[in-house]
């Protein structure tokens, strides 16, 4: 690819030095530190208002932070204009110029930067062919799907042959199957063309498939930065623990679902629940039990023959501790705090956490 | 269902006939009786040097009021909307000046500040420049009474796109500028036609704020609509009719003229 050519040659990728920005009295970022290295991908993860759209937006130069550094290849952005960053931006809602055809979508930043006609031609003709839309050059961003209309603007995003590419939320506004689809792609699309590239997700299952390093935020703060394993296996806290996977809270602590062990009788440490319903999934299954005395919901992940074993039925009481070798950590209400203060209104799916079903 | 029928067709005839009256029927009627003796008393009347003269000053007025109100209109809706400045809903409430005071009254204000014995009126007469009773005051009247209409029409359509395609072109390189003509304004282009047409409506038949700052002096100071005024006063309806229908036919052409530009577009 001609594109990833032109980043090979790149040092180093993002850094983020002591970044804050304040809205008036709303502090939406404190003190945010963060490295990206150079054709990464990499996912900014975290609830609604936790600061990961105003990050991506301080590195594109959109918002002004209020203290702190973004450098770009070993360059300083501070206080530079958007215009100047050469970066790559992908909005959520695609931001397509609806009075423009596909090509000129595409052609608007070769065009802007005054590059010879031919080579714009050339360039607008290997994007579309990169994003699959051969042959709808012609039409108008009405006249295409939404899956399409995020393709066409990728494409115009990496058509000036950008330094870094940043993504808000690019498949917030698609369906899921598509939204599954599109991500593959994108995926693949990065092993071609390597650009250094930074999303904007609050779907941990979308981060965790598709990103190598993945950036937990929560109220403006970097929680923990690392890969999928990590985050899942050595969660520094309750939060990243509850919002990279799923959670049960028992006797004030977080430990996973395939974690919980139910026995039919009183053990030690263990906590008194009462089984609510029992679903057989072919060869794996769960018990959804209340808790005494709150009636918050908690789930068990077991084999079919540790369900049989146990032969519980709905209603009778049962006694659930943590396995010996379990990862826990304390439930601070962390994570409730964060997911309830999200929209209700929302249709985006929302980590699972303890006290809402699963 | 039959009410809901019933409902249907009554306010149909309803919204019809009260068209019809107020309309139609005055319009027609002005029609039929400017060709009541024949088309040449109607030739003559056009080619009278007054009403000649009359039509020059008000596509004057109208060529120099509404290029300046859609360029004060646009800025002024992206003032409104795009920046966070101070003192903007003051800008906001500023802008409806001219549709809640009445027209004399904008006339009134202007022969104080700019007649013989107004503030700027005696340094004006000094420099040589007469504006009340001349051409400038009636422009100025004109772009009084129809400053709001392109704000007022573009401000929606601005809130409505919203500025993520602007964002969308500075990520790629463009500066304001170039963003302007590239996104902004191609975005907005139907709002700005539409406030277009209502101000280039309102500068063609303006009479109020005129009739005070003209003067009435004919074939010099007399635009249009106090032609019509005037020759209706004289009894001379032929005259009269002639002139309205003028009126009424550049104005319908503005709107045919924006409509021909939708539909070619659609059809693209």
């Amino acid at each position: 690819m001609t594109a990833a050519k032109n980043h090979t040659e790149v040092e180093n990728g993002i850094e983020v030095i002591d970044v804050s920005k304040q809205f008036g009295d709303f502090e939406a970022l404190k003190d945010v530190n963060l490295s990206v290295p150079d054709g990464s991908m990499t996912a900014l993860l975290g609830p609604s208002g936790s600061g990961k759209s105003t990050l991506l937006r301080a590195i594109a130069g959109l918002e002004n932070p209020s203290q702190g550094k973004i450098f770009i290849s070993g360059e300083d952005q501070t206080g530079k204009p958007v215009r100047s960053r050469n970066v790559g931006f992908v909005f959520q809602h695609y931001a397509a110029f609806k009075h423009m055809t596909v090509f000129e979508n595409i052609a608007f930043g070769p065009k802007v930067r005054k590059w010879p006609k031919q080579k714009i031609k050339d360039r607008v003709n290997e994007l579309i062919e990169l994003v699959q839309l051969n042959g709808l050059g012609k039409r108008y961003p009405s006249q295409l799907s939404g899956g399409q209309r995020q393709r066409m603007a990728l494409a115009r995003a990496l058509a000036v042959e950008p330094t870094v590419l940043l993504l808000d939320e690019p498949f917030g506004a698609l369906d899921a199957k598509v939204r599954k689809d599109l991500r593959t792609w994108l995926r693949r699309l990065h092993d071609e063309v390597h650009v250094t590239t930074i999303f904007v997700t609050h779907d941990q299952e979308e981060a965790m498939d598709i990103a190598e390093q993945i950036v937990v935020m929560n109220e403006g703060q970097i929680e923990q930065t690392g890969s999928a394993t990590e985050l899942y296996d050595e969660p520094v806290n309750d939060f990243v623990m509850g919002f990279v996977g799923e959670v049960n809270s028992i006797g004030g602590r977080l430990v996973r679902p395939h974690d919980t062990q139910v026995f039919p009788n009183e053990v030690e440490d263990s906590t008194r629940v009462e089984v609510d319903r029992i679903v057989r999934l072919g060869f794996s299954g769960r018990i959804e039990m209340l808790t005494d005395p709150d009636k918050r919901e908690i789930w068990a992940q077991l084999t079919r023959s540790e369900l049989e074993t146990l032969n519980l039925e709905p209603g009778s009481p049962a006694w659930v501790k943590p396995a010996p070798d379990a990862v826990t950590r304390e439930d601070t209400g962390a994570l409730e705090a964060a997911v309830t203060a999200e929209s209700p209104a929302t249709d985006k799916p929302t980590p699972s956490m303890p006290g809402l079903p699963v | 269902m039959t009410g809901e029928r019933l409902t249907r067709w009554g306010l149909r005839y309803f919204a019809l006939a009260y068209l019809a009256l107020l309309l139609i029927i005055p319009l027609g009627y002005m029609m039929i009786e400017t060709f009541k003796d024949g088309i040449q008393p109607v030739l003559d009347s056009i080619t009278e040097p007054d009403s000649i003269a009359a039509l020059k000053l008000t596509l004057l007025t109208v060529v120099i009021a509404v290029p300046l109100n859609t360029i004060f209109g646009i800025a002024c809706a992206l003032l409104l909307v795009r920046s966070n400045m101070r003192g903007k809903s003051i800008i906001n409430a500023l802008i409806d000046m001219p549709f809640a005071i009445s027209p004399i009254v904008v006339g009134l204000s202007l022969v104080l500040v700019y007649g013989q014995n107004g503030w700027f009126g005696q340094d004006l007469a000094a420099m040589g420049i007469q504006v009340i009773f001349s051409t400038p005051g009636i422009v100025l009247a004109v772009i009084f009474v129809s400053l709001p209409f392109v704000a007022r029409e573009v401000v929606p359509v601005l809130q409505e796109v919203g500025d993520d395609q602007e964002k969308a072109a500075e990520t790629l390189g463009s500066g304001p500028w170039n963003t302007f003509w590239r996104i902004t304004l191609p975005a907005i282009r139907w709002g700005v036609s539409y406030g277009v047409v209502l101000t280039t409506a309102r500068a063609l038949g303006e009479f109020g704020a005129v009739s005070v700052v003209s003067g009435k002096i004919s074939g010099q100071t007399e635009t249009l609509p106090l032609y019509v005024q005037k020759q209706f006063e004289t009894f001379q309806s032929v005259g009269a009719y002639t002139s309205s229908l003028i009126l009424a036919v550049l104005a319908l052409a503005t709107l045919l003229a924006m409509n021909l530009m939708r539909r070619k577009e659609n059809h693209e």
